[in-house]
């Protein structure tokens, strides 16, 4: 059984909610991104993702797109992060997703990337820009090895399409709330409820709610109908105000352990 | 005539193409898809098309015979496509009249682009204008900087200018950010994409609506020649004009078709536009196609003196012609389009886009070895007044 499913197994029999964490790997520096998984695990999220900086990310507002300037910047590589995967699962079993844009995948060889990934201990990933329909090759082969491909649903999305998303992903349903990309927002976008809990009727996976959740509020209202949710920006926009590690890291430690417990609370 | 049946259902040219979009903007490109079909096959919507193309655009363009020009060259015989007649100046009106009649057909009530030179993003808020429909252009800060006119132009057609500001601030940047917005506003907002790049059905909407480029070459060329030219030759940056040209000739295999990139600073300096001469298969603003990247697949900056040839990537179906060879890509320098320039401006009183300019440089290299017999079409797909600035400032000159 997947890291991925056993927590979710976990959850369920708990009555919990799952709160995934993204940072950008090598934001702003790799040896940093470990000591920020580190604190991220201990303030108590349930999944982390890792962000593949990319130069040209599609799908994501100002603040994550500033980290992944700030990422490549310091010298990070696709090459680099699965190296560092290597040395996270030294000391922790937290299930680990990779977030990353197609190309970056593409050029280093998507079978080498999938077989390296699984060795080094990545446990599923997600590219926004790879949709089913392209996605055949990628997927048999991940699938080979055991690695879950988590695939989007949007608000705009058919039900065809929600039919076809929920059989084709695997590990959990990634919801994004809103019609726009990444980023802070004041509140759940309006008819989140309604779509999560018809998603919930054609797939027996996990969903799990993302883009524009980044704070209690939110994740209390979100985790009344969903599985989990999705904290990004708010986390990235924390690292890029705090230079100073220590201080940094106490942050976004602290800032995890609400959203948990926030998610809890509405028990 | 057999008509060529790519892209197939999926979107695709052979290996390249495709949809590697958001799940937010799947649902909007299988409708685009189906609503475009409708429209093709709509006595009543292409009746509209010709009517604004004839009668507001100005088609057909003319062929013009270049006499001036084949007798300094000595070789081919050199034909200008005049794109450059079009209303706005260049030949992306063609598509923004189309899809603006496509974005009046979903009954949404703006439209967005992204622009690299400012033609596209003066067509576009032209055909906004003629349309009522509410326009939003993004451009980078480098090219608003390097277009000042066409800003206004723009401005002057009620659109709304957004300078961006990430990464190389040319339209790369622009292109990125226009996805970035129509993947928040799809739900009233149709993207007038300016080129054949993109998600599926974008490539294969731009070009028939480009098509017209070549398929008035085709019946003009066969009044004055009584023949098909021998070679066709047009630049290439994303590459809309030179697709109009190619594809009606696709299947036409004795005529030889020449696209040309930018090699800006020189190929051996790294700063140029040449994806498919010396770019490698990758993934970048929803397809599948040759692009400049690195060796982590990071986007690299392309470099060119024509702000409509600055761009990193092609085409996905340029990336098909040049891997069945179907079509040859060769680069000019900015220097050897300077010269394109000033001699086209010099023999045939015509002064021609910079982007243009690169073919004409093509074609003083090439016709003088071809025979005198022999027949050649220029893609002019832009007239110059938008480079004369930068032009001056490049050759040292006041204003």
């Amino acid at each position: 059984m997947s890291r991925i499913q056993k927590r979710f197994d976990w959850l369920k029999s708990n009555s919990e909610k799952a709160l995934v964490a993204f940072i950008t790997a090598g934001d702003p520096d790799l040896a940093s991104t470990k000591e920020l998984f580190s604190a991220i695990e201990e303030g108590g999220a349930d999944i982390i993702e890792l962000g593949v900086p990319f130069s040209d990310p599609l799908a994501d507002g100002p603040v994550i797109q500033a980290s992944s300037q700030r990422s490549l910047k310091s010298g990070t590589t696709l090459k680099k992060i699965i190296q560092l995967v290597r040395e996270i699962r030294q000391s922790s079993q937290l299930p680990l997703v990779l977030m990353t844009s197609f190309n970056p995948v593409f050029v280093y060889g998507q079978e080498a990337f999938v077989k390296d990934a699984v060795e080094a201990g990545v446990d599923g990933v997600i590219v926004p820009d790879l949709p089913p329909e392209e996605a055949g090759e990628f997927d048999a082969l991940a699938q080979a090895q055991g690695l879950d491909v988590i695939y989007l649903l949007a608000p705009t999305s058919t039900p065809d399409r929600i039919e076809m998303i929920s059989q084709k992903s695997r590990g959990f349903i990634y919801y994004i709330s809103l019609t726009g990309v990444t980023g802070v927002r004041r509140s759940l976008a309006q008819g989140v409820e309604e779509k999560v809990r018809r998603i919930k009727q054609a797939t027996a996976l996990p969903v799990l709610i993302g883009f524009g959740i980044s704070g209690t509020e939110q994740a209390k209202a979100a985790s009344g109908f969903s599985d989990g949710v999705i904290v990004g920006s708010a986390l990235v926009r924390m690292i890029e105000e705090n230079p100073d590690p220590a201080e940094r890291e106490e942050k976004l430690k602290v800032f995890v352990r609400k959203m948990k417990q926030a998610l809890q609370d509405s028990k | 005539m057999s008509t060529p049946t790519l892209p197939d259902r999926q979107g695709h040219f052979g290996e390249f193409g495709g949809k590697f979009v958001i799940e937010t903007l799947m649902p909007a490109l299988e409708e685009l898809e189906k609503l475009y079909h409708e429209a093709r096959n709509d006595p009543e919507f292409q009746k509209q098309l010709r009517f604004y193309l004839e009668h507001y655009v100005g088609r057909p363009s003319p062929l013009y015979f270049a006499e001036n020009l084949t007798r300094q060259l000595g070789g081919a015989k050199i034909y200008l496509k005049r794109e450059d007649l079009n209303h706005t100046g260049a030949h992306k009106i063609n598509n923004t009249i189309g899809s603006a009649l496509l974005t009046q057909r979903m009954g949404k009530k703006r439209v967005i682009a992204e622009t690299g030179a400012g033609q596209h993003g003066v067509a576009t808020a032209t055909a906004a204008a003629l349309f009522d429909l509410e326009c939003e252009v993004f451009m980078g800060e480098e090219d608003i900087r390097r277009q000042a006119l066409n800003v206004f132009r723009m401005k002057l057609l009620g659109a709304k200018v957004t300078p961006v500001s990430s990464g190389t601030r040319t339209l790369k940047d622009a292109t990125s950010e226009a996805i970035r917005n129509w993947i928040t506003t799809v739900e009233d907002t149709h993207y007038i994409i300016g080129s054949v790049v993109g998600p599926h059905p974008f490539p294969m909407i731009v070009r028939d609506f480009q098509r017209v480029i070549g398929d008035e070459t085709k019946e003009q060329i066969q009044q004055v020649e009584g023949r098909l030219p021998d070679v066709l030759v047009a630049c290439v940056g994303g590459g809309s004009n030179s697709m109009g040209l190619f594809y009606p000739f696709a299947d036409d295999k004795e005529v030889k078709m020449i696209g040309v990139e930018a090699a800006g600073y020189g190929i051996e300096t790294g700063k140029h536009g040449a994806s498919l001469g010396h770019g490698a298969v990758g993934i970048l603003h929803g397809m599948k196609s040759y692009l400049l990247f690195d060796a982590d697949g990071q986007v690299q900056e392309a470099h060119s003196i024509s702000a409509g040839l600055d761009y990193p990537g092609v085409g996905a179906e340029h990336s098909y012609f040049k891997d069945s060879q179907r079509a040859e890509y060769v680069s000019i320098t900015d220097q050897e389009a300077l010269e394109g320039f000033k001699l086209l401006s010099r023999t045939e009183g015509i002064i021609p886009a910079l982007e243009t300019a690169h073919a004409i440089a093509q074609v003083a290299k090439i016709a003088p070895n071809m025979k005198k017999d022999e027949v050649m079409v220029i893609c002019l797909s832009g007239r110059g007044d938008k480079d004369v600035d930068q032009v001056a400032e490049f050759l040292g000159e006041e204003l």
